[in-house]
Order: C-alpha cells, then sequence, then structure tokens
C-alpha cells in the first residue's frame, strides 16, 4: 500500500501511456538502506586487514627537500610505509577514461603522492598501512618531512599575472589554435568558442551590459567520505572494493597508474554514499593497491572529513564575465564570456563545460566564449553536479535579470522571446534538438508561486528571482545482461553505480520493454568481472544510457523467447505478436512466465544483452523560482518559497526525478548562501569540517516544489533526459535576482553569505 | 561494567539492541568504531566523525547521540539502540516502511541516522508540526534529497503511528 504524500505536477507534451514507467514503485534497494544492511565501502572487514592512512602536506606550495620514513616504520604494528616512489614512472602517458580523460597521467599520480613539490595544503606525501588505523595515524606523526616552503599562489587572477610563481614548471598553455605556448605558465589550456559576429552583435545593441562575478571553491559534500579496500594477492589479481562513480573507470586508471595488466584487475562496486562528481577517478584506491602489493594483507583506507575537504577535490572557484547586448525591445544581439577555472594544483578544470553552458538557454545570433584553466595552489578540482554550469549561468542569469529591469520587460518574456530552440546553434555541438526551455518557462509562468504575489511583511525585505538553467548531460557506453528465470522473472546486470534509485529506473524500463512487473526484475550493480564496460555514473547518463541498454537487452531477449517459441509451436518467428507481456501465434499463447518455464524444458535460458554508446542524449534544461527574505541588518537571506520546473524529457521514475530537482535546489542554495573554502595568505584550508563548511540542514530550506515537464527526448525510444545535474544551476542566480528584487542590491560573488550581503547593503546605503 | 586488562584494553560489558554483549576495547575507539570494526553492526556510518552530521546516530539510554562523540567505555552498562534494531522480526517500523514509500532516500549512506533520529522523535512527540521535525533532525545532514520527502516521511510515519496507538 504505497501512500502518495508528496505527488509533484507532471505536465507532459506527449501522447505516450506506459504501464510501468511513470509509477512510483519502491525500489529494489531500499529496504537494505533503512535498515542498515547495505554495504557501503567503509562496511567491509577482510580477514588479515590492514589499515591505510595517508600524511598530507601542511604547506599550499613547497619543495619537498626529504622525506624520513625510518621512523615511522620501526613503530610497533607498522607493515609498510610509501612515497611516490612506489609509483611506476608514468613517462608521458596520457591517463583515459572519467569525465576528463586526456591529462597527463603523471599529474594523476603526483596528485596521488606528490613527487618533488607540494601543490597545496592537504596533498598527500606518504602513506602507511598497521595494524589498526591509530597506528597507522600515530605512524604518520614519526615521518620527517623537510620542506622549502614556496610562495602560494590562490586566485586564478593572481596565477595569470606575468610575475605569477609558476607553480608546474614544465606547464606550457596548450592555446586556442592548437598551438602550444613557449613559456611556461599557470595556465594549462585556453579555449574559444565563437558564432556570428560579436563586435558586429555589440553594435547593433542599444543596451550594453558588462559585468564581472567570482566565486569560492566548493565542496560536493557527499555524507560519506572516500574509502578503498585492496587486495593484491600473489599471483598479480588485484581486487579492489570501493565507493566509486565508476568501478570501470576505476580498474581503467589502477591499470594506467600501477602498470599493470587491466584483466587482472576486479573492482566491486559497492553502495555508493554519494558522490555528485566528488567520486569520478581513482584517489585511494592505487594507495591501497600499493601497500597491499607491500604487504600481501588486505588494506583497507578511509579517510576523514577534514582530509576530504582538503584534499579530494572540491569544484573549482574563479572568475567570469558576461557581456550581453539587447535591442531595446528586448531581443539578444550579442553575447560574449569569459571564463576562468582554478584547476586546483593540475590542469584539468571544468572550464570547457562552462563554456558550453553560459549561453545555452538563449538564441543569439552572434556569440564569443573564452575560457582559461588555471593551475592554483587548491585541490585538483574536480566536477561537481553540471560542473561549470553553475558558475557560468549565474553571471548570464544575473545579467540577464538586469537587462530585464533596465528595460522594463518582464523576466519570463524575455526569456520566452530569446530561448533556444530546436534547430539552433549550441556551442560545441551540433543544433538542438526538440528541447523544453520554452515549455519549462511556460510552466514557471503558470505555476502556483509565480501565479502568487509575494506577500509582504512590515519591515521585511521580501523579493522572487527567476532564472534558466541548462546542462548538456552525457551518453557514454553501459552494459546489461539480463537472464530470463524459468518463473518469468528477470536477473539484470548492469554496470551502473547506483546513487540514487537508478536500480529502478532502469529495470523499470527493461519491464516496461518486455511487458512484465517491475517487482518481476531484479536489478544488480555488477562488479567488472561481471557486466559488460559500463562508464562513469555521470553527467545524467544513467536513466538514459544504462536504460537504453536495458531496453535494448530486454528486445534480445524478447526476440531470443520467440525463436524458442517459434520452434516449440512450430510457428515462423515473426508470425508471433508480443503485446502486454504475453506472446502469441497461430492459437497459442504464453506469457513471459509461462514462456520461460516451457523453453526451460527445452533447454533454452534466454540471455538479453547489449552495450550501447548512444549521443544523442538531449539537453535538459530547468527553470526556478526563489522567493527569498533578507535580513538587512545580519544580511542573513532566508529561502521563503521555491519552484523547480525541469524537462525530464519521459519522467521514468518521478519520485526519484522530483528527488533529483529538490536535491539538486538544497545543494544550489547552500552554494549560493553558504558554503565557501576559506583559506588564509598562506593557502591553509581554514574551515575543513562539517561545522565551518556549513551545508543546509532540514531548517535551512522550505519544502521544494516541483513540476516535471515532459518534452521526450527524440534520442531515445522513451524519450529520457538526463534529470540529475541541471537543478543545481539555477538556484544561485535565481537567489540573487530575488536577492535583488529585495534589496536593489545586485551580488557578484558566490556565495551570498551574511556578511558580504551585509557589506553589499552598507555600500549601497 | 567496564574493566581494564593487562593489554591496555578495556572489557565493556553492555546491551546493544536488546541482547547483552561483551567487547574488549582500546580507551581511546569511540563507540561508533566499536559497533562496525568489532561487533560488525555497520548501519551506523562516519560522515564527519565531529558530531556534525548525525550519520553515526544511536539512542543510548533514551538520549540520542552522535556515537562517533562517545568514547566506547562510556557504554559500559548502558542500554544502546542503533538502526539494526529498528526493525523487528515481524517486519519494518513504521518509519523504515515510510521512508521507502515516500522515496526518502537517495544514496541511502544517512538514512539510518535519520531514522534512528526520527525515531527519538517520535517517542518524545508524536504528532510534531513539519518546523518541529526540521528543527529536531537538523542535526542530521544529507546531501542528496533536500529534506523534502525525508520531513514528509517522517510526518506521514507519526500519523500512521498515532493512527495505530
Amino acid at each position: 500500500m504505497a501512500v502518495d504524500t508528496r505527488v509533484g505536477q507532471t505536465i507532459k507534451h506527449h501522447d505516450e501511456e506506459y504501464k510501468v514507467i511513470g509509477t512510483r514503485p519502491i525500489r529494489h534497494d531500499g529496504l537494505e538502506k533503512v535498515t542498515g544492511e547495505a554495504r557501503y565501502g567503509s562496511d567491509i572487514n577482510l580477514p588479515g586487514q590492514l589499515h591505510g592512512k595517508v600524511l598530507r602536506s601542511p604547506h599550499a606550495h613547497a619543495r619537498i627537500v626529504s622525506i624520513d620514513t625510518s621512523g615511522a616504520e620501526a613503530l610497533d604494528g607498522v607493515r609498510a610505509v610509501i612515497t611516490s616512489a612506489a609509483f611506476p614512472d608514468p613517462g608521458d602517458k596520457l591517463t583515459g577514461g572519467g569525465e576528463a580523460p586526456g591529462l597527463p597521467l603523471k599529474f594523476k599520480s603526483a596528485n596521488m603522492l606528490a613527487r618533488g613539490k607540494v601543490h597545496y595544503h592537504g596533498h598527500a606525501i606518504a602513506a602507511v598501512a598497521a595494524a589498526n588505523p591509530h597506528v597507522a595515524a600515530e605512524a604518520l606523526k614519526l615521518i620527517d618531512v623537510e620542506y622549502e616552503v614556496l610562495d602560494p599562489v590562490l586566485e586564478v587572477w593572481d596565477a595569470m599575472k606575468p610575475d605569477a610563481p609558476v607553480i608546474i614548471e614544465d606547464l606550457y598553455t596548450a592555446k586556442a589554435d592548437g598551438t602550444t605556448a613557449e613559456e611556461a605558465s599557470n595556465v594549462a589550456a585556453e579555449m574559444l568558442y565563437e558564432v556570428g559576429d560579436v563586435d558586429a552583435g555589440f553594435a547593433e545593441a542599444d543596451l550594453v551590459v558588462d559585468r564581472e562575478f567570482t566565486f569560492g571553491v566548493v565542496h560536493q559534500g557527499y555524507i560519506e567520505t572516500h574509502n578503498a579496500t585492496a587486495h593484491w594477492l600473489k599471483d598479480g589479481h588485484l581486487h579492489v572494493w570501493c565507493s566509486s562513480q565508476g568501478a570501470f573507470t576505476i580498474r581503467q586508471e589502477l591499470a594506467d597508474l600501477l602498470d599493470h595488466p587491466i584483466t587482472k584487475i576486479h573492482v566491486v562496486p559497492m553502495e555508493i554514499g554519494g558522490g555528485f562528481g566528488g567520486k569520478t577517478t581513482a584517489y585511494l584506491e592505487p594507495l591501497a593497491a600499493l601497500l597491499s602489493r607491500q604487504t600481501g594483507h588486505p588494506v583497507k583506507m578511509a579517510m576523514d572529513r577534514a582530509d576530504v575537504l582538503k584534499a579530494t577535490g572540491p569544484t573549482p572557484g574563479g572568475y567570469v564575465r558576461v557581456k550581453l547586448g539587447v535591442t531595446n525591445d528586448g531581443m539578444i544581439t550579442a553575447g560574449y564570456a569569459n571564463l576562468a577555472f582554478d584547476a586546483g594544483g593540475y590542469p584539468g578544470s571544468v572550464v570547457g563545460a562552462g563554456c558550453r553552458c553560459v549561453f545555452a538557454p538563449y538564441n543569439m545570433p552572434n556569440a564569443k566564449v573564452e575560457g582559461f584553466d588555471v593551475v592554483v595552489n587548491k585541490p585538483k578540482t574536480h566536477a561537481y553536479r553540471a560542473p561549470g554550469a553553475t558558475h557560468a549561468e549565474f553571471a548570464s542569469e544575473t545579467v540577464v535579470d538586469e537587462i530585464c529591469r533596465t528595460l522594463d520587460i518582464d523576466p519570463v518574456e524575455f526569456r520566452l522571446k530569446n530561448s533556444a530552440k530546436e534547430g539552433d546553434w549550441q556551442l560545441a555541438m551540433p543544433p538542438y534538438p526538440r528541447i523544453g526551455h520554452i515549455e519549462c518557462m511556460e510552466a514557471a509562468r503558470d505555476s502556483a508561486q509565480w501565479q502568487t504575489p509575494l506577500e509582504t511583511a512590515p519591515g521585511k525585505k521580501r523579493g522572487r528571482g527567476i532564472a534558466s538553467g541548462f546542462w548538456f548531460n552525457i551518453g557514454f557506453t553501459s552494459s546489461v545482461t539480463a537472464k530470463l528465470n524459468s518463473d518469468g522473472s528477470v536477473t539484470l546486470l548492469e554496470g551502473s553505480t547506483d546513487i540514487g534509485g537508478t536500480r529502478t529506473s532502469i529495470a523499470m524500463q527493461f519491464a516496461e520493454t518486455l511487458g512484465i512487473s517491475v517487482e518481476d526484475v531484479d536489478p544488480i550493480v555488477a562488479d567488472t568481472d561481471s557486466v559488460g564496460q559500463t562508464d562513469v555514473t555521470g553527467g545524467s547518463r544513467v536513466t538514459f544510457a544504462t536504460g537504453l541498454a536495458a531496453h535494448n537487452a530486454a528486445n534480445d531477449m524478447k526476440d531470443q523467447i520467440v525463436e524458442g517459441l517459434a520452434d516449440l509451436w512450430d510457428v515462423a518467428a515473426d508470425s508471433i505478436t508480443h503485446a502486454d507481456g504475453t506472446f502469441s501465434a497461430n492459437g497459442n499463447s504464453a506469457t513471459v512466465g509461462e514462456a520461460a518455464g516451457l523453453l526451460e524444458e527445452e533447454g533454452v535460458f534466454p540471455i538479453g544483452k547489449n552495450t550501447v554508446t548512444p549521443t544523442r542524449e538531449g539537453g535538459a534544461f530547468a527553470v526556478h523560482i526563489a522567493d527569498v527574505e533578507v535580513d538587512d541588518e545580519t544580511g542573513k537571506v532566508e529561502v521563503l518559497r521555491y519552484t523547480a520546473v525541469q524537462d525530464a524529457g519521459v519522467a521514468i521514475y518521478p519520485p526519484y526525478v522530483e528527488g533529483q530537482m529538490q536535491g539538486g535546489v538544497v545543494q544550489g542554495v547552500g552554494w549560493a548562501l553558504n558554503e565557501e573554502y576559506v583559506y588564509d595568505d598562506d593557502g591553509h584550508l581554514l574551515n575543513a569540517s562539517l561545522l565551518d563548511y556549513r551545508m543546509p540542514t532540514a531548517l535551512d530550506v522550505p519544502n521544494i516544489e516541483t513540476i516535471i515537464v515532459e518534452v521526450p527526448n527524440p534520442g531515445h525510444p522513451y524519450g529520457v533526459r538526463g534529470v540529475g545535474e541541471v537543478p543545481i544551476v539555477p538556484p544561485p542566480a535565481a537567489m540573487a535576482n530575488a536577492i535583488h528584487d529585495a534589496t536593489g542590491v545586485r551580488m557578484s560573488h558566490l556565495p551570498m553569505s551574511p556578511a558580504r550581503v551585509q557589506a553589499a547593503l552598507a555600500a549601497e546605503a | 561494567m567496564a574493566t581494564e586488562i593487562q593489554s591496555g584494553k578495556v572489557h565493556v560489558q553492555t546491551t546493544i539492541n536488546g541482547e547483552s554483549v561483551d567487547f574488549l576495547a582500546e580507551p581511546r575507539e569511540s563507540l561508533l568504531e566499536v559497533l562496525r570494526d568489532n561487533l560488525g553492526l555497520t548501519g551506523a556510518k562516519e560522515g564527519c566523525n565531529n558530531g556534525n552530521c548525525g550519520a553515526c546516530n544511536v539512542v543510548m539510554d533514551g538520549v540520542l547521540v552522535n556515537s562517533c562523540c562517545v568514547l566506547s567505555v562510556e557504554a559500559a552498562g548502558a542500554s544502546i539502540e542503533t538502526i539494526e534494531g529498528v526493525a523487528s522480526p515481524e517486519g519494518l517500523h513504521p518509519l523504515q516502511q515510510s521512508f521507502l514509500e515516500n522515496a526518502a532516500l537517495q544514496c541511502g549512506v544517512c538514512t539510518p541516522g535519520f531514522i534512528v533520529a526520527a525515531k527519538a522523535l517520535l517517542e518524545e512527540n508524536p504528532n510534531p508540526t513539519e518546523y518541529e521535525v526540521r528543527w529536531w533532525l537538523a542535526g542530521n545532514l544529507c546531501r542528496c534529497t533536500g529534506y523534502d520527502k525525508i520531513v514528509r516521511a517522517v510526518l506521514d510515519a507519526a500519523e500512521r503511528m498515532r493512527a495505530e496507538a
């Protein structure tokens, strides 16, 4: 008996009716998760297991003069100590897999254990394996490291100056024109995207708004800290258990980093306690493997929260400039953006993705976007939910709001007039397929919140803001293997780590295709030996791509059942029809369950399988509305009401689509109002705890109203668009626009923390 | 009872989920460490190890605590309830059922802590307002759900439990 106390609104722009898709079953893995029985990476303990810990740099930028590990090695209970010398020489090899392939492997390896130099506070120096975690922690204190401390460079605008200290002495800018700079600098890469003629476009404009924005570093904030357990057998087989967004990615990276045959590496994906882009690449796994090889024992490593914040890789801070030209009747004539993101201690920020998204909601005839990937003395940055898009669209959506205010045009009307639609260009991509930005904007306009005037309160500064967001989503490779059991149930193996209900959204697509109930599908997240290649859970790709593999595997199974029944019934295979889970031909009929039993007697056991690399992922748009109240004494901003509208293509598993929307909103609100790495001038991170890095609690936010818009993605048989990432994109801009509506003040830095809002209010007054 | 033995470890007798339990612990080990690593009760999770996230919530002598901030030797003579003791052999607790039906979890790693904390709330206040639920659960961090469905699940469970009481 399911009680839906919360069913959000859904607005369909299609006529498809489904039996399983769009329903609200209880997720397959739910029981184990509400009883505490589900096994996450840190929950396994192997016989003979040792515990690993990592020594980290107290300096942001320093040369390592010497490391003396003899004191640690002499401590009772210590079994091994390793430094970067334990890694094979990476030479000039490039990385594969993950969301950012193609970077020099030496950077990835040196990020795991510093080679010669430390690039940030918290950079790993050495790792210890010991009988228990406390002994390992004691041993770290006995490692003697001599440093030559260097001046740190913390912000992109400082790191890009010609006289800035160069952090990586042999880093030469990969320029947008394909050439390489001749002098080393902190700029790892430049990128340039152009459409039309921006100079001509700005010349046509009646109004040009040109603004600069800056960003603090933020962390993904998953509640489970990083962990890995490795067992290197004496015959070279390496078993790894970890909480990662991609077991196959970890396997590939281990093979590359350890120069070890990939067939000897077996990665078991444990349940994962959140990732949001922060667990897409190997980090601890190679250290656990090296320590296991050295000791002959399984080695378990689990990071503490301070180390997670210091070192695992937050998402960049940086700089965005956005300039938009419009005519007096509110048509955009040109856009220019300049994005510089901090990569952290090694190259590879998410600036390219930010560039692609900055103007995505709009069809403008002329645009130019420049991006810079800049090395600074902060942890190597990683993806965080729609990586780069939140920064970029905070800037562009704030400028759009300013234009609407200046020209006195309704912000919904402006966005509808200029909206991107099917056939319009997108940066570095083919023209848009069918997309749902206009449908989302109309749904937002018609929503209860937008239609209800903001309640005023005496002495209170209240305001409302609206903003659009876009994320392009990703296809990549996914595999499914499904076995038909004799009772007609199906065991479904898939390779995508399930972070938020995707076992069920995949099983639902399989069930819909084969015509069985979702309860008759048992989905299992399989290890790297048991299922075909499956790339990382990222880019909002799992329900789209692994769901497509499930759909195709169901059709493969269906074909095998049909062949078996054709033999049994002595009819032509093409005479057998399949409807509502029943196969019929020539007076014979069998449900899937009956067919399974019949075929078993004949020795036929259908196994449906598919590996697919879809590329028509379809973009995802969202429109959010925020009502806020600003305390003009303290600068604190409270969210009074919030509505999230999003094009899900077709929502396979609506409660979890709503969950992605609501979760993304609250992460976005945290980013908007509070979350930020605080550094001192020497580059020490000062707030490496969950008390001081303050994420939203239940008390900080209201219920989040959701409206799912369904504009089917033509690139998927069920119309799926990825839903996981785009909901974090609009909140900071919606909040900033609401703060402006409340106070008349424009905020140009994230987060818009109480101190910053208070200072901005004081400056205005 | 806690008795120091020769190895420097302490012998602790306690009660967990109604069962009498003995364990040996180093004095520096937290209750969370002992539950997870010595006793195999891995439902309580370490999210921060300093009392900020609530993923390790257990109830000790009727009080909701962060087990990462309790030394294991303090468990001597106490009665401890963990997530493993919330369901009965007959079935799930109404909160667990409500979390499933309301889709009040995503990655699930914070879920045991939320359920233990919410159970403690409903034992103290069977009819909380939405604000009271949010206030009580402010010691538990969830990064996936945005709290909406968790709060609804707790209110829904409270209603069911009142109806059954």
